[in-house]
């Protein structure tokens, strides 16, 4: 076996705990609970692990990384180990004086929440009076001269704010948007139908995010998270298995993905038990789906092998039961007509808000095969 | 763009150069994004504080027999990186 390259960044989510409760949540359906996380002299270890590892840039995510009392020393352990340092925040319960003690510490940039335009609706999606919070968030983050970049997971329910989403991160004078188009995994599967537009609202936000790139080149980097479910072309999956990134969650666990912890039989290493360098490089769930030898047809012949990676693992197997198979957002996937027909949805279900652990009502969203 | 006054590069407060040990070579790096530097990269980001001029930064690298090429080098490589946002 060949050492693979060394990995690009880190995401560490500190902790699974957060004040909104959106439901489109990605974080698993159980969630970790606040004392099994991590110690902040732990994810110091964590840190210079990485960077040895050939990490650059690491994301302080969460759930809500502002819950940890000890962010600030967290923040300054990654800045020490040499590692390009951003929050991924809600904003909720960034005051001055935690952002002053989070830029004392080094921290170098933040990305910002938000779930809709319109104050109400924005709360209204994120289960909680929250976005007043977070304008007032991005002035302090300006204030302080930090990079902003305002993040939105868009869905049937705020799709066609696109345009005022933009106006909004150019009046809270942000550098970068990101529009990511809903991915169905963890919390948000659940919801999968409340959360799917309509092909319609897609072309025009598709079109209103083109339109707005090139009348704000030089004022707002726009990037688009393409909905796979309706491009016929599946994502290149964390730019390939155990490529570029490691995800280590609150508890230690370390994965190739921050969905894959619903992959059945990975058995995801833990930092308690092996070294970074050890998981990156030679254990078996990083080496699973690594390279190009695990794929089956169409993609083991495919000329888009090597772009796409076979598409998302985790979606495989929350569409078909395996993980191995092609992913089915890919037009020549044996399984891309099941995937298409749920696109066919009315969005008339309700969405059910984040809750720490499993609602009673069995998921709409199994694991059956079609 | 008919600027009236030159452009002065000027890396971004919030990037960070540095060498990267792993993959033994320097990198810029910036929210989302690594540039990873080859050749004089280092040197030339490391002029660029605001205080000169595409042309003057490109006078101050050992040019060898060819300062046309170096000075046209140093300038593509500076605009690609303005475009993409790294430098202002």
């Amino acid at each position: 076996m060949t050492t693979p390259p060394p990995p690009w960044a880190l995401l560490s989510e500190l902790t699974h705990a957060c004040p909104l409760h959106c439901g489109y949540c990605s974080n698993p359906l159980e969630l970790t609970r606040r004392s099994q996380e991590l110690s902040a002299s732990r994810w110091a270890d964590v840190f210079r692990q990485a960077a040895g590892l050939g990490v650059l840039h690491t994301h302080l995510s969460g759930g809500e990384p502002l819950l940890r009392r000890d962010l600030a020393d967290i923040t300054r352990s990654a800045v020490d180990a040499g590692l390009y340092t951003q929050l991924v925040t809600s904003g909720d319960g960034l005051s001055a004086q935690r952002l002053d003690a989070l830029v004392g510490a080094g921290l170098h940039s933040v990305q910002l929440s938000v779930q809709h335009a319109d104050p109400g609706r924005s709360d209204e999606i994120a289960g909680r009076r929250s976005f007043d919070a977070k304008r007032a968030a991005a002035r302090l983050v300006k204030g302080r001269g930090l990079p902003l970049g305002i993040n939105v997971v868009l869905h049937r329910h705020n799709l066609d704010a696109v345009d005022d989403l933009v106006e909004l991160a150019v009046d809270w004078r942000a550098d970068r948007i990101e529009l990511a188009n809903a991915q169905f995994y963890g919390w948000g599967l659940l919801n999968r139908s409340a959360l799917m537009p309509s092909r319609e609202q897609l072309q025009e936000a598709t079109e209103t995010v083109e339109r707005r790139r090139k009348s704000l080149a030089d004022v707002l980097d726009i990037t688009w998270v393409v909905p796979d479910y309706f491009s016929g072309t599946p994502k290149p999956c964390m730019g390939g298995w155990g490529a570029v990134s490691l995800t280590v969650t609150p508890d230690g666990t370390v994965l190739p993905c921050p969905a894959a912890a619903a992959l059945p039989g990975l058995d995801p290493p833990n930092v308690a038990d092996r070294s970074l360098r050890w998981i990156w490089e030679e254990s078996a769930a990083f080496n699973a789906y690594r390279g190009t030898a695990w794929m089956p047809p169409p993609c083991r012949t495919c000329e888009r092998r090597t772009e796409d990676f076979g598409g998302c693992r985790c979606q495989a197997h929350a569409l078909t039961g395996d993980a191995a198979r092609t992913d089915p957002a890919c037009s020549l996937s044996p399984d891309h007509a099941a995937l298409v027909a749920l696109t066919g949805t009315d969005g008339s279900p309700q969405l059910v808000p984040r809750r720490p652990t499993p609602p009673h009502r069995p998921a709409p969203a199994g694991h059956e095969r079609h | 763009m008919s600027d009236v006054l030159p452009w002065r590069p000027r890396v971004p407060a919030a990037a960070v150069l540095r060498h990267d040990r792993a993959r033994g070579t320097d990198v810029l790096l910036l929210p989302e994004r690594v540039v990873v530097l080859h050749g004089s990269g280092r040197a030339v980001l490391d002029l660029c504080d605001g205080s000169r001029t595409v042309d003057e930064i490109a006078g101050l690298l050992p040019a060898g027999a060819d300062t046309t090429r170096v000075r046209h080098e140093v300038s593509s490589f500076l605009h690609r990186l303005r475009a993409e946002g790294c430098l202002r």
